[in-house]
């Protein structure tokens, strides 16, 4: 194991600001926020929908404003094949929904109220995504 | 009002997401590489966002209600199950394909780049069929 290109301070910050989300969300709306489950029934449930609507569009203009004003370009790489890409994607939607969460609903809603059931959901994400690189990389 | 919540909500998180570098599946890719060369910062970002949000969770569910609502709306499924554990495991699986999960993949909708919406359509596919064939949690 070589640790690389290691960020704590801007992760620790960036994910007190996804923590202070969470929080109004909670506090406001009383909802905890879960993205896979918010994408999914924003267009097949009436319950919520503007709501979930509303929030994943301010999911995709935080960036934007990001750049507006801060100026700075933001930089992603994704170096798979689109057919690979399609393939994920299909886990990722069908594994989220049939779990019932995912990194963030999971991960921080549920871990953060202290949900066994979300804590193991975690762990084994976790641990298949880890074996999932190992495979791809070194196999 | 609580609309305008959702979007602010959705915004902050979408700005968390950008400053921790979560958005680049890139450096998610790298935390998952724990026998490579290992990034550990994901691990921090949920540090974080679990310093400020547990803590606080905790506090504000004993209110008598939400703010903006009428009640508190969460999951409170207990259940320990082979379906949280194979859901779990297929996200696993793609997430370590592609590097990407909900979240950072929608964000990056933005960034109008053709991998990660193509990922998104399949994300909403794989939503809609677990729909369909009435397996969701």
């Amino acid at each position: 194991m070589n640790i690389v290109n290691f960020t704590p301070i801007t992760a620790t910050v960036g994910g007190m600001i996804i923590g202070l989300a969470v929080v109004m969300f909670f506090l406001f709306n009383g909802r905890l926020i879960g993205i896979s489950g918010i994408a999914a029934n924003a267009l097949s449930e009436k319950n919520n929908r503007f709501d979930n609507l509303f929030f994943l569009i301010g999911l995709v203009i935080g960036p934007i404003f990001y750049t507006l004003f801060t100026n700075k370009e933001i930089n992603i790489t994704i170096s798979n094949s689109l057919i690979l890409l399609i393939i994920a994607g299909l886990l990722v939607g069908i594994g989220t929904r049939i779990s019932g969460g995912c990194t963030s609903g999971h991960g921080i809603s549920g871990v953060g109220r202290f949900s066994l059931r979300s804590i193991i959901a975690t762990i084994t994400f976790m641990i298949v995504g880890i074996l999932t690189v190992l495979i791809k990389n070194y196999i | 009002m609580n609309k305008f919540i959702s979007l602010l909500a959705g915004i902050i998180f979408g700005i968390g997401l950008v400053i921790s570098e979560m958005i680049n599946p890139e450096k998610v890719l790298s935390f998952l590489d724990l026998f490579g060369n290992w990034d550990p910062s994901l691990a921090f970002v949920m540090i974080g966002a679990l310093i400020v949000s547990s803590p606080m969770f905790h506090l504000i569910k004993n209110n008598k209600k939400p703010l903006f609502t009428d009640s508190f709306n969460y999951s409170k499924n207990k259940d320990i199950n082979n379906r949280l554990i194979i859901g779990s495991s297929l996200f696993g699986v793609g997430w370590g394909l592609g590097g990407l999960c909900p979240g950072p993949a929608i964000s990056s909708i933005a960034l109008l780049n053709i991998n990660s919406i193509t990922f998104v359509v399949a994300m909403f596919v794989g939503f809609y069929s677990v729909k369909f064939f009435k397996l969701s949690s």
